[in-house]
């Protein structure tokens, strides 16, 4: 099988009056359709920057980034990409929300508002379509906000730390649903987190990246040896608190 | 409805006793300063004709409402002040947008909004009268000259605080800078863009008055200043009175 995504010894700097720092320095790694894969770091590491390259809001300095073969540009690639908040705007009722993405790229046809319709329905949000969203709670938001980017039929979900602005049971909850939304729709997705037992709750594989300037520090496959498992469940697996412990290791090793 | 508990009927009771104790307390220190206004200028403690009297404005008031001189002069300076303020939000908003959409053209023009910001507008009321001669067009001209400059500073201020989280959300859905103007930046500046308007009308209304003080034959500005040459302090008073109603309700 062809990977997805291929991201090939890339390199980026940010440049101030007061100097240079490198975020990025020769990162590589590969997705595959369908994989969940999450990138852990220290604070600071350029974790966010990873994903703004891919989605092609920032051009690499050095090396090259393949979606499908191809080399991204800004706006050809369907990549959809949650933020930290869900940004869900107050003027707008919850369905013209989700209707956002559609709306700015001239996409609101019949097939596309009847496939955001079912998946309101799906994600228990079509009650509330009409509502504001300071009316709804964190997780029902951040569903919104999901079900905002999957409008766009992405072909890749980036996620950045989506879920660290909720309250811990909400999170846990939401983490959940999303993974488990993500796994029905198939969709392969990057998480940047730095939580660990979210990134070993929910993902088939862990990207370790070291300090800034950011390097791979190691790629670890969780295999949880479970079935069905979603991100819940997952937490109580047999092999999860070693997973934790690798990874910990790991990441104290190189910060 | 459900039932109001009766702790709650006792606390609309007593918000209503306070916002009408309020409004009573306002009308009694209005009557109090036309009562003792009127009197000691009866009793001859103030000198009428410097001070003037509630019963001899009332008096011109009436006057001038039956010959309908005053509407005249007001229905001069509403139209000339609502097209001041009509230019002014279509102006300030065209050029902070365009600002906001150029960087580069605001970091060059910023200092220079700074600077005509913050001239004393009440002298380019002379000059302009020279440049523009001594017609409407420049009593409206002199209006927007006085809110215009704050105005764009204050919006292009505003558009520049909107998250840059929001607008990156815009670019992540596919959307360039037009979508981030017309989904992000106009909506959420709604309240900055109305409270704006509500500052402008009154700023225009100043430099309308301005302008007609210099260089009108209509409007309130030339009634005042009328009144001030003929030593009618009556009319000034009237006209200042008038002026402050007007803006009460402009709000």
């Amino acid at each position: 099988m062809n990977p997805l995504l291929e991201v090939k010894d890339v390199s980026l700097s940010y440049h101030s009056l007061s100097g240079e720092t490198a975020a990025l320095s020769h990162i590589s790694f590969e997705l595959m359709p369908e994989e969940f894969l999450a990138v852990v770091g220290p604070s600071g590491c350029g974790k966010s920057t990873l994903l703004n390259l891919i989605c092609g809001l920032l051009t690499a300095e050095q090396g090259t980034i393949l979606m499908n073969g191809n080399p991204i540009s800004g706006d050809s690639a369907r990549i959809g990409y949650m933020l930290q908040k869900d940004h869900l705007l107050e003027w707008r009722s919850i369905y013209r929300n989700v209707l956002l993405g559609l709306e700015i790229r001239g996409e609101l046809t019949k097939k596309n508002l009847s496939y955001v319709d079912h998946m309101l329905k799906l994600y228990e949000l079509d009650k509330f379509r009409n509502q504001r969203p300071s009316q709804l709670s964190g997780g029902m938001r951040q569903r919104a906000a999901l079900i905002r980017t999957l409008a766009l039929k992405p072909d890749l979900l980036l996620l950045d730390e989506p879920f660290s602005a909720l309250d811990y049971q909400t999170r846990l909850n939401v983490s959940d649903d999303i993974g488990k939304i993500l796994k029905k729709q198939k969709k392969p997705a990057i998480l940047v987190t730095h939580d660990i037992s979210e990134a070993i709750s929910m993902a088939d594989r862990i990207l370790i990246l070291s300090h800034r300037p950011a390097t791979v520090v190691k790629i670890i496959p969780i295999d949880l040896n479970m079935k069905d498992r979603t991100p819940l469940t997952s937490r109580n697996a047999p092999a999860f608190k070693s997973y934790f412990n690798l990874i910990w290791k790991e990441l104290n090793q190189n910060a | 409805m459900h039932e109001l508990s009766h702790a709650q009927k006792a606390y609309l009771a007593r918000q209503k006793r306070d916002r009408r104790l309020v409004i009573s307390a306002r009308l009694l220190v209005f009557l109090i300063f036309l009562t003792q206004w009127e009197i000691t200028a009866r009793m001859g403690w103030i000198d009428s004709f410097i001070f003037s009297s509630p019963s001899m404005i009332f008096k011109t008031f009436w006057e001038m409402a039956k010959d309908q001189s005053l509407f005249v002069h007001i229905g001069a300076t509403l139209k000339e002040t609502l097209l001041s303020f009509f230019f002014v939000v279509i102006l300030g908003l065209g050029i902070s947008i365009l600002l906001w959409g150029c960087p580069r053209l605001a970091k060059v023009l910023e200092p220079y909004l700074v600077v005509l910001n913050s001239l004393p507008k009440s002298a380019l009321a002379p000059l302009l009268i020279v440049w523009l001669g001594a017609r409407q067009r420049t009593i409206i001209v002199a209006g927007m000259s006085v809110a215009i400059f704050g105005s764009i500073l204050n919006l292009y201020t505003g558009f520049g605080e909107i998250s840059q989280e929001k607008l990156k959300l815009i670019r992540t859905l596919g959307g360039g800078k037009k979508e981030e103007l017309l989904k992000i930046v106009l909506p959420s500046s709604v309240p900055l863009i109305l409270a704006n308007m509500k500052v402008n009308i009154g700023l225009c209304l100043v430099g309308v008055i301005i302008g007609e003080f210099i260089g009108a034959r209509q409007g309130l500005g030339y009634l005042i200043i009328y009144g001030s040459q003929t030593f009618q302090q009556v009319r000034i008073l009237i006209f200042c009175f008038s002026n402050s109603l007007f803006l009460c309700n402009s709000w």
